[in-house]
């Protein structure tokens, strides 16, 4: 973090937290890798905020270090790491204007004053603040006010941005509207971005991979397809968003993954750890099923009663009850879901083998 | 924050015996007072003519004046540096801090008048400490003079001068100073840079209250002054007790009150009075 203008790469290495005797992160290993935008996505509670903390220096952590491109910064005081942070609710100076809270950390850097006047200057620019660079905070808007924040996080060209929660108080089209921006402002300065949220669709649509943490520890980091596809236990596959399970019986590894028996039939899934056997739980997201006449061989499918419908505009949620009475939900066409209805008797659900997955953890 | 319409109407109750208090205690004596200023000795502005013309009268209030605004220097100053350490210090520090805070206020103003003459008269406990490291070979004139009445003023007015402070400091934003210091800005740095500007409204209103305060000041600067630093309570005190002179006495008391109501008019132009507590 400590050349200006070229991204950080990060390494936290068994890195631990105890506030008294309460654990909030433990055993925390993951690599920030340079240029990436790594999204750190988790409940309420999860940590999330303390690692940011402690990537910062605002926080020490209790075990662990922590490299950056390749230097130990476990003990370095954050005045001297100097990441580039938004904090949740912004933090801006609110007794300075536009123009000084972005000037602030160049100022504290002894640039000259022309350097300065020019690159706050490019960055009221860049954030769109143009007209603004006069005002105080209290005087902007909820959005303003956030590219403030981010200007002055990025003015100095922090090797890493540290972001908490940055859209938390905005309204949702603003959100999505400064999400685009923040995707953008990461490709026009190649910094690390390291991203916190809770807000799930967020992270898979920013973000170059996403870490997902459950009660202090890290549960699983990875492409935001990887861990929505392949996701490696319940919490990640029913946090990440809908999704059904089904107990499969008998399951034996086979070519591309594994075999067992779903409600009698026989069907093929993937799975990550070889060793799945016997009882598992097989997870399908519910725009990966669909409903069929009838099953055909080979192919992955069960018998479903279909018991109730949500229309929502471009497609249909169908609830099914499955014969051995495993819910199931499935998003499907609209006209797909009336028909079904209209049969009110048995349809097939039916899904490719490459979406189906077993749970490592068995579910738990 | 605006209230619902009974919410106020049941405030503006609950304000009502106060406000009639004051209004009995205060305002209608001090109506009183205007009246003798325009009155006594005989009818007309002749009083306010010899307060512009009094040298001793305008002498006393140039040093009340420059006495009060030393002292909320001082005092500002001091409860600042207090208030820092009982609001963001360790709790051992937060302890110690609200100790010297408290203890004064246990202590009357008359007691706490005498321990200082005690300490810094030519023979107390500073003076004869300073003689005898051999430091000074004469003593030090502490007290009976300017020096005197504003140590014992400051003093007096400290604890008061941390509240305002304090609250200011408390409703500030953690967050902002972490930022300052995630920016690259040293801890002393963004105390200066941040931290006082911050609290300016804590600021303001202290030294408000200290200046307001030390106008009114008459027991201090009577034992600490000797009689050689004479302020306006003082000065409003001999024209009306000693110099039978009823009419002075009174104009003088109208232009200080005129004064301080004018100085808060303009203070709470710049500052909302909700900053201030
Ligand atoms: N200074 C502290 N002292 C004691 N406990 C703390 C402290 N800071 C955080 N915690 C606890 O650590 C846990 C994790 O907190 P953290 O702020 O990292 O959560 P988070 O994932 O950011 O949650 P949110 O999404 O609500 O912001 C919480 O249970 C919190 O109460
Ligand atoms: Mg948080």
């Amino acid at each position: 973090m400590q050349q200006p203008g070229r991204a950080a790469e990060i390494k936290a290495n068994g890195i631990g937290k105890s506030f008294g005797s309460f654990r909030a992160l433990d055993d925390l290993t993951l690599d920030i890798g340079r240029g990436e935008f790594l999204t750190l996505l988790g409940p309420s509670g999860s940590g999330k905020t303390t690692f940011l903390m402690i990537l910062a220096g605002f926080v020490q952590p209790s075990e662990g270090r922590l490299f950056s491109d390749g230097v130990d910064i476990t003990d370095r005081p954050a005045e001297q790491r100097a990441a580039g942070m938004v904090f949740q609710g912004y933090a801006l100076f609110p007794h300075m204007s536009v123009e000084q809270n972005i000037a602030f950390p160049l100022k504290v850097r002894k640039k000259s004053a022309t350097e300065i006047k020019r690159r706050v200057g490019e960055m009221i620019e860049r954030v769109g603040l143009n007209g603004h660079e006069k005002k105080l905070p209290a005087q902007l808007s909820g959005g303003q006010q956030q590219r403030v924040a981010l200007a002055r996080a990025l003015v100095f060209e922090p090797g890493v941005l540290l972001l908490d929660e940055p859209f938390s108080a905005l309204d949702k089209g603003l959100r999505g509207q400064m999400q685009a921006e923040m995707k953008r402002l990461h490709q026009e300065t190649g910094t690390t971005f390291v991203f916190v949220t809770h807000d799930q669709s967020e992270a898979l649509a920013l973000s170059s991979r996403v870490a997902i943490f459950n009660h202090g520890k890290l549960l699983q980091v990875g492409r935001p397809d990887e861990v929505y596809d392949r996701p490696d236990n319940r919490f990640v596959a029913e946090f990440l968003g809908e999704i059904n399970m089904l107990p499969v019986k008998g399951v034996k590894p086979a070519d591309n993954g594994a075999t067992g028996l779903c409600e009698d039939r026989a069907i093929n899934m993937r799975c990550k750890a070889e060793k799945v056997r016997g009882d598992a739980i097989l997870a399908i997201r519910p725009e990966h099923m669909s409903i069929a006449r009838e099953a055909t061989a080979g192919e992955n499918g069960i018998a479903a009663t279909a018991v109730a419908s949500t229309y929502l505009g471009a497609a249909t949620k169908l609830d099914l009850t499955t014969r051995q009475g495993a819910k199931v939900t499935v998003s499907v066409p609209n006209e797909v879901a009336a028909a079904a209805l209209r049969k009110g008797n048995s349809v097939w659900l039916t899904w490719p083998a490459e979406k189906g997955f077993l749970l490592p953890d068995g579910g738990q | 924050m605006r209230g619902t319409l009974s919410d106020r109407t049941g405030a503006a109750l609950l304000m009502a015996p106060l406000l009639l208090f004051l209004v009995l205690a205060y305002a209608w004596p001090f109506l009183g007072v205007v009246k003798w200023s325009f009155t006594l000795p005989t009818p007309g502005l002749g009083q306010y003519h010899a307060l512009l013309t009094d040298d001793l009268v305008q002498s006393v209030f140039i040093r009340t004046l420059r006495i009060a605004a030393i002292v909320t220097v001082v005092s500002v100053t001091a409860a600042y540096a207090i208030t820092v350490v009982w609001v963001r210090g360790s709790p051992l520090q937060r302890v110690l801090a609200e100790f010297c805070i408290l203890v004064p206020f246990w202590i009357s103003v008359l007691t706490r008048a005498f321990g200082w003459v005690a300490l810094l008269s030519n023979r107390g406990l500073i003076n004869t400490w300073l003689q005898s490291i051999g430091f000074i070979s004469e003593p030090l004139t502490l007290v009976r003079n300017e020096f005197g009445v504003i140590v014992g003023m400051s003093h007096f007015l400290i604890p008061f001068a941390v509240f305002p402070l304090a609250s200011a400091m408390r409703s500030l934003d953690e967050r902002v100073l972490l930022a300052a210091r995630g920016l690259g800005s040293s801890r002393m740095r963004t105390f200066w840079t941040v931290f006082v500007p911050m609290t300016r409204s804590g600021i303001i209103g202290s030294a408000m209250i200290v200046f307001v305060f030390s106008l009114g000041f008459f027991v201090t600067p009577a034992i600490l002054g000797g009689g050689r630093s004479v302020m306006i309570a003082e000065l409003i005190y001999l024209r009306i007790f000693q110099s039978p002179d009823w009419g002075l006495g009174a104009a003088i008391s109208v232009v200080l009150v005129v004064f301080v109501g004018a100085l808060m008019a303009l203070v709470f132009r710049y500052v909302k009075p909700k900053q201030l507590v």
